[in-house]
Formats: structure tokens, C-alpha cells, sequence
């Protein structure tokens, strides 16, 4: 059965523009775009699509010369109309002009009964070719599942804590089936048990609270408990050599449709969120989807910054950017490049801090919802060993011992330090609350690729 | 505040990169920073948000929580000096003034010499000037005589900030406090002018009749080798010209000769309430220096031996700087243990020592001072084990 773990360390950012709780089906925008970057690990990704092509949803666009199984396919149907290169001709993305219905490839269909008699040969087969394959994450490292490989399990989180985070059970209304279909189909691919993990507070929707044939698990307490990295490490920690997946219940449902209808569908709900937004709420769209239509005429001012994905691990894209493969949620949040005269000392409740510092009042009222700009509030230092690390950080872990481990080079020590556990959303906190302003995650993942090619 | 904005953005071409003062870029950025909280925006990837805290507002904050000391040792200084001379009438801004007098000079010269220092380094090591000093340099005027000349103030500030931390690679690299190290320099450099009857500041003035410059963890030691009652003792001290100097409660109150800033219990656990509330230092090592020193002396008071030995044991929690190196030095997060299991460790042995040192060291009246800096020597080792055990369990946990 599965386990109830509670987790007292951690700290939640509670912003103002939380989405509300209604789904829009608006047009369509016209751009859809899949990013190579969205994607860790990619060695040296190649399109297989020239601008003019035209594909259908599920058409492949570009596989990696590392794993060419693994395709990655068009989101929408429709015309190519850029293939963007950046420095050393690096691939950044591929934008397709989506039709204005939908079309999809057709891949093989299954009933339920059948699913059940799959072979894992067959399903990666069907997995890689679709598309769907890249929404598997192999950790350590996060990056794209290498099909060869065989996990120990598989984890879905099925709740998000991050700042202005969407809701499930909006996101996944309706998707029962499907999500069923896929959580029986991603049983046959580990050695281990399908692990689906629930919020304890929150209403669970049915989708996951009545799923058959996993081990649905229960967690309490503040970010980063919808880490999936920190549910595995209270679960079943990752050890040298040990090879796990993860999923976001997009993914599952996915593969689900996948299997039981024979198309690649990437329709999907995206919050849009943040204190910038007049009216933030859900938009029904596809994956890859530019944001200009969303945010057009729908902000309340014109200095911001938009963010595919949320304020702690997400990606500044610009005003008419597209969203990430992986991403649920844009924010849009007030840029903060203005020099504040004595901000260092001024006091006030307005400004949210984890600490409790001179003049920093926001722990008085933990529940308000506040506006936080885009500023560093401060300049880079030395690190200072004040203990908020740990305090933010609900894993058997030493941050700041791991983080200095990377910083000079040491691969065994990172090892020894646990750096298999951790991705870069499972320390963003540790970014944030950092007096000294250093960029966790981009050490972090420094850290990653320094283990993983040596 | 634009005038004053415009005026920066005017003159920063110079010190950048290309600029004519290229070099003193450091010293542009610690005043600019100062004066504006920077404009700077977070990556495109990451973190696109960030907490309100900085260095300067923590050490802020570690600043405010000395202020009580301070406050308390100036008027204290004026206080001990006029009691030795007899003028018990004198008033409390007759107090304050002669304690300013003494007090703000000794400031004044830690924090110029310290901030001078650390520019110059800044400048030549091209880093950014760290924060850290305006503790460290608080810290320096608070742990020394009231009566130290000010050149040996320079010195061993010029002394610590070089030795004790640059030469180590800079803030958050250095291995001992600091400020200790200023004090330990004076220490074995200038002893005659940091031990024995220094801790009243006469002045020109006549001492009253009956004076004696002595100290409880002094008196103390004498106990120890003439075997008479360390509470007698301390009762009796000042009979005549300072009334129950050395009682518990004035103990414990702080008004008696001592360092500047380190006498008062009462005003270093005020301190202590600001910096467990705000999170700037760790409770784990103040309640653990206290316990440590506590359950030391216990110990020692069940063993018995000599006088100093059966002292009653809350009596080392109030004689001496315990209390003040319990707060302020034992919690530097650069020099103290950095995990938090170790904290406990770092903190019990800190206190254990410093009675240990005190009862068993004739040479050294006061221990915390040793006891801290030992300890500070000693705690990547505690690191060490405690961050082993972590690997151990992540290792254990794979062979399972």
C-alpha cells in the first residue's frame, strides 16, 4: 500500500495571480514551436524536417544523434516555417504554423484488454516513434529516458507546489481513462512498481485517487513537497547505479491516448499566472504553444517578464515566446532592474523573505499573497553557512557541502554527497532563500554534467 | 535620490572595465551598493525570483543585536571609572559622556583600520568587498579593555583582518574568528596592557581608597591557591568603595570592571533573543555553550579539589565574557561547525573548555576566548564526521 510521509522543511511561496479555476477554449494561437533545450542530455540533435515541410501532429522533427530511436514529433499539425540555429549551428527550435484543425499520424490503436498483452519491446517501439517517449526522465541527471535501459520505478507526482503552481485536478479533469491506460502501459516497463504521488491536504481528483495497479502515496508539507525528486528520496532513494524514471501525469495520459486512440495528442491546459495578468486563468492549447495570445491585451503593464513554466525553476521567454515542452504554466511577473536607495536596510512586510532579518516583516503574515519582482535584491557573495540551506531542504542532504563539492570539481565527493538524488528543482529553494545570490541550479546542473560525462 | 542616482550613473564609466579607475572598481561597487540596492535582474534561466534578504541585512541585523552591549558597556565604563575614584554621585550622562569618551575612539579606529584593510584587499585581489568586516569590526571595540591605547587597536585589527582571514583566501574562508584573533594577538603581544588591573579606566584621576583592579575569574584564581571561599569572596569584594561589585544578580546585570562590551549577561542574552528571533545565529550553539559550561562545572563542583573548583557552577555562566562569546563569537557562521548535528558538538565543547581552561590554567584567567578559537581550529574535523555519517547512510542504504 502506499506510504504517508510528511515533510516539515521547506518554504511556499505564495504569489498573487493565482490562476482562477476556469478553463478557457479562446482561439488557438497560430505558433507552435518545440524547443531542443527544453530536453537535458541531448548530445547533438538533428532535424529530420526543412521550413516548408508539411507535418502532422506526431511527425517526427528531430531526433538526437545519442539515442536516434528516440523521436521527438510535432506537437500540432501544420507547416515548418523556421528551423532556428543558434551559436555552432546548435538547433534551438523548430516552429511549425499549426493548421487550423488538427491532424494527427496514425499510429496503431489497442483496446483495454489488449494493452494488458503488450509486450515492453512493443510498447517502446509505439513510445519512441509517437513523441511521447521525451516526457520520460531518467534520474539521476534528468535527462530523457534512455530506452534500453530497464528502471527500478517509476514516479509521477501528481501535485505541484511551486509559486502560482496550477491545479491538477484541473489540468486532468476527465482524463481517467487515459491516465489508467498509461499507468498500466508504464507498469510494464520497470522492474519495480508505478509510484503516483498525492497531495494530503488538497482534494485528489479521481483521475489519480482511484488509479488501479500503482502505489498511491500521500505527502503533507510546504514546497518542495511536489518535488518528485524529494517523494523519491522518502520513497526509494536512488544509490549509485540505480536507474528511476519520472513522469508528469501529462505524460501518462499521453501515453494513454497513445494506446487507446492511436494519435500523438498534445492538447493540454496552461495556467496563466502572475501579478501582471488582468484576468489569470486556464487556457485549453497544445504543447509548444506561443504566448502572445494569452497575454495580449490580458496584462496590466507593459514592463514584465514572461516565464514558460513557474518563478522558481522556470524559463524567461519574451512576450511572443512559446512554452516549454514541459511546462503546465506561464508567469508573468513585474521586472525588477531598478535601483532600490538603501534597499538593503529598508524595512517592510511588502517584500517576502524566508528570513526574518532586520526590517523583513513578510513571516507575520505567511498566508498574503505578495508581488515579488525579477530583482536579485543584492549582489553575489561568499557563501555564508547561516543553516537556511537545510531548512528548505527535506532530504538527508547537505546543500552547501554538495554545492562546494561541485564548485571544486570533486566527482566522488558529489557522489558521496548524493548529487544522484537531486535535480535542479529539487534545490531551486536553496536559490532563492540564498543571502549570497549564487545560482543553485545552474551550479547544480554544472554538477550533473561534470558526473555524467566523466 | 535621483540627483544622487545620476550622479553615480555619471562617474561608474570610469571604474569600469577601460575606465580610468578600472582598478578601484571594488571600492565603487561596496559605496554603490550602499547607497542603491542594485538594478540587477535574475538569468533567464532559474531562479527568476529572489528572496529580500542580503549580506548587508544580515550583518545589519548581527549589528543591532551588539547594540545593547554596547550602549551598556559605555555607560559601564564611566560607571567603574567613577566608582574607583570615588565619585559615586556622579550622573548618568556624566556616565555616558566619560564612556563615549573612552569607547567611541576605539570604535572609531577598529572599523576605519578594519575597512581599510579590506579595500585595499578588495582592490588588489579584485573581489568584491564583503560585508563581513562591519561585524567583525563591532565586534573588536566590544572585547577590549576600556583603556587599551588605540594604536594597539589598529594593530591588531590590521594583525587579524591580514593574517586572520585574507591571508586565508578572504571572507567566508578564514578559519578563526577574527575578532578573537585581534584579541589574542594583544594578548601575547602587548600582555601588560590586556591582563591584570586594566578593566577600570581611571584616567588622571585618584583611585578611592581600598581599590583593586581585580576581576571576578581573578579573585577567583586566588581562591583556588589560598582556599577561601569564591563566593566569600566575591560578597566581599569592594567593601567601602564598590558595594557588591561582585554579587550574583550584579554579576548577572553586568555592572562591574570587565571589557567594553562583554560584562553584561542580562544585555548579551538580550542579543542572543534578536539573533535566535531573526535567524542570524544559531540557537543550537549559544544554548550548547551555556549548557557545555554548566554541565562542565557540575562536574567539576562533584570532583571538588580547591575553591575555584567547588564555585557553584551558574557562577561561570556570569563571570568573565562567557556570555558575550557564547552569543556573538561561537555563532560567526564562517569560523563555527557548519552542520547542524555538529553545531551541538562545537557549542558543548566550547563551553566544557572555557571552565576547564578557567579553573585548571593559572596563565589564562579568561577561557572562552582559547576555548573558542580551539574549537574554531576543530570544527571541520567535527564537520568532517558529521558529513561522513551522511555518506555512510547513503552508502549503507545502496548495499542493503
Amino acid at each position: 500500500m502506499g506510504k504517508f510521509i510528511r515533510l516539515k522543511k521547506g518554504f511556499t511561496i505564495n504569489l498573487q495571480g493565482k490562476a482562477a479555476p476556469k478553463v478557457v477554449d479562446t482561439d488557438q494561437p497560430e505558433t507552435f514551436v518545440i524547443k531542443p533545450t527544453d530536453f537535458q542530455g541531448l548530445y547533438i540533435p538533428k532535424p529530420v524536417v526543412n521550413v516548408g515541410d508539411t507535418v502532422k501532429a506526431g511527425s517526427p522533427l528531430f531526433h538526437d544523434k545519442k539515442h536516434e530511436n528516440v523521436m521527438y514529433t510535432a506537437p500540432v499539425s501544420g507547416e515548418v516555417v523556421e528551423v532556428k540555429r543558434g551559436e555552432k549551428r546548435k538547433l534551438l527550435e523548430i516552429k511549425i504554423l499549426a493548421d487550423k484543425k488538427i491532424e494527427h499520424e496514425a499510429f496503431k490503436k489497442y483496446s483495454v484488454s489488449e494493452i494488458a498483452n503488450l509486450s515492453a519491446a512493443d510498447i517502446k517501439t509505439q513510445l519512441l516513434t509517437s513523441g511521447v517517449w521525451p516526457s520520460l526522465i531518467q534520474r539521476p541527471f534528468g535527462v530523457v529516458a534512455d530506452p534500453a535501459a530497464t528502471p527500478k520505478a517509476i514516479h509521477i507526482s501528481a501535485f505541484d507546489t511551486h509559486p502560482l503552481a496550477p491545479d491538477y485536478n484541473i489540468l486532468f479533469k476527465g482524463q481517467d481513462q487515459f491516465f489508467q491506460a498509461g499507468v498500466d502501459i508504464l507498469k510494464k516497463l520497470t522492474s519495480g512498481g508505478v509510484h503516483v504521488n498525492t497531495h494530503s491536504t488538497t482534494e485528489i481528483s479521481t483521475v489519480f485517487s482511484q488509479i488501479k495497479g500503482a502505489e498511491v502515496n500521500k505527502f503533507s508539507g510546504p514546497h518542495p513537497a511536489g518535488c518528485v525528486g524529494v517523494q523519491i528520496h522518502h520513497l526509494d532513494p536512488i544509490n549509485k547505479g540505480d536507474i528511476v524514471w519520472t513522469i508528469n501525469p501529462l505524460g501518462v495520459t499521453q501515453i494513454g491516448k497513445l494506446f487507446l486512440q492511436g494519435i500523438y495528442d498534445t492538447s493540454r491546459v496552461v495556467a496563466l499566472t502572475g501579478s501582471e495578468v488582468k484576468n489569470p486563468q486556464y487556457y485549453k492549447t497544445y504543447t509548444g504553444a506561443s504566448v502572445k495570445k494569452f497575454i495580449d491585451g490580458n496584462l496590466t503593464n507593459d514592463h514584465v517578464r514572461v516565464i514558460s513554466g513557474n518563478p522558481l525553476t522556470g524559463t524567461a521567454i519574451g512576450k511572443d515566446g512559446h512554452v516549454g515542452f514541459f511546462d503546465h504554466q506561464i508567469s508573468v511577473l513585474p521586472e525588477g532592474d531598478y535601483a532600490e536607495f538603501i534597499g538593503w536596510i529598508t524595512p517592510g512586510a511588502r517584500k517576502l523573505s524566508f528570513h526574518r532579518s532586520l526590517g523583513l516583516f513578510s513571516f507575520l503574515s505567511p498566508g498574503k499573497e505578495r508581488v515579488v519582482d525579477t530583482n536579485t535584491h543584492g549582489e553575489p557573495r561568499a557563501f555564508v553557512q547561516s543553516g537556511v540551506f537545510e531548512q528548505v531542504t527535506p532530504m538527508d542532504i547537505l546543500p552547501t557541502h554538495l554545492l562546494k563539492s561541485i564548485l571544486a570539481e570533486d566527482i566522488d565527493e558529489m557522489e558521496a554527497l548524493g548529487i544522484y538524488e537531486v535535480i535542479e528543482e529539487d534545490l531551486a529553494l536553496c536559490e532563492f532563500v540564498d543571502v549570497s545570490k549564487h545560482k543553485v541550479q545552474e551550479i547544480l546542473r554544472e554538477g550533473l554534467d561534470l558526473v555524467q560525462h566523466s | 535620490m535621483d540627483f544622487l542616482k545620476h550622479q553615480i550613473e555619471k562617474i561608474k564609466p570610469h571604474f569600469e572595465k577601460g575606465g580610468k579607475w578600472e582598478r578601484h572598481y571594488y571600492s565603487f561597487e561596496a559605496l554603490e551598493t550602499f547607497l542603491f540596492a542594485p538594478a540587477t535582474t535574475n538569468g533567464i534561466k532559474g531562479s527568476q525570483i529572489r528572496d529580500a534578504i542580503d549580506l548587508k541585512r544580515l550583518m545589519m541585523t548581527v549589528i543591532i543585536s551588539m547594540v545593547p552591549c554596547l550602549l551598556f558597556g559605555i555607560w559601564n565604563v564611566g560607571h567603574q571609572h567613577f566608582m574607583a575614584i570615588g565619585q559615586v554621585s556622579a550622573t548618568l550622562g556624566e556616565k555616558f559622556l566619560v564612556g563615549a569618551i573612552q569607547v567611541l575612539p576605539v570604535v572609531v579606529v577598529s572599523y576605519g583600520v578594519g575597512l581599510g584593510v579590506e579595500f585595499i584587499f578588495a582592490t588588489f585581489r579584485r573581489h568584491p568587498v564583503n560585508e563581513g568586516f562591519l561585524v567583525t569590526g563591532m565586534l573588536i571595540p566590544l572585547v577590549m579593555p576600556p583603556d587599551i591605547p588605540l594604536w594597539q587597536v589598529a594593530v591588531a585589527t590590521v594583525f587579524a583582518v591580514i593574517i586572520g582571514k585574507e591571508a586565508f583566501g578572504g571572507t567566508g574562508m578564514n578559519v578563526v574568528n577574527i575578532a578573537l584573533t585581534a584579541r589574542a594577538f594583544l594578548y601575547f603581544a602587548y600582555p601588560t596592557d590586556i591582563s591584570g588591573d586594566v578593566w577600570t579606566y581611571i584616567g588622571d584621576a585618584q583611585t578611592v581608597a581600598g581599590y583593586s583592579g581585580a576581576t571576578p575569574l581573578s579573585l577567583a584564581g586566588d581562591a583556588a591557591t589560598t582556599g577561601t571561599n569564591v563566593i566569600q569572596s566575591f560578597n566581599s569584594f569592594g567593601a567601602g568603595w564598590n558595594e557588591g561589585v561582585f554579587t550574583l544578580s550584579n554579576l548577572f546585570m553586568g555592572i562591574r570592571p570587565g571589557s567594553i562590551g562583554e560584562t553584561s549577561t542580562l544585555m548579551c542574552l538580550i542579543g542572543a533573543i534578536i539573533l535566535i528571533a531573526t535567524g542570524a545565529g544559531s540557537w543550537k550553539i549559544i544554548v550548547s555553550v551555556f549548557g557545555g559550561a554548566y554541565a562542565m562545572g557540575l562536574f567539576l563542583n562533584l570532583v571538588g579539589g580547591n575553591a575555584y573548583v567547588e564555585m557553584p557552577a551558574h557562577y561561570h555562566l556570569v563571570i568573565g565574557g562567557l556570555a558575550f562569546g557564547a552569543v556573538f563569537m561561537a555563532t560567526d557562521p564562517v569560523t563555527a561547525s557548519q552542520t547542524e548535528t555538529g553545531k551541538w558538538v562545537y557549542g558543548l565543547l566550547i563551553g566544557m573548555f572555557t571552565v576547564l581552561i578557567r579553573v585548571f590554567n593559572p596563565a589564562y584567567p579568561e577561557g572562552i576566548m582559547l576555548a573558542i578559537l580551539l574549537m574554531n581550529v576543530f570544527a571541520p574535523l567535527i564537520d568532517y564526521f558529521v558529513v561522513s555519517a551522511n555518506k555512510k547512510r547513503r552508502l549503507q542504504r545502496a548495499t542493503v
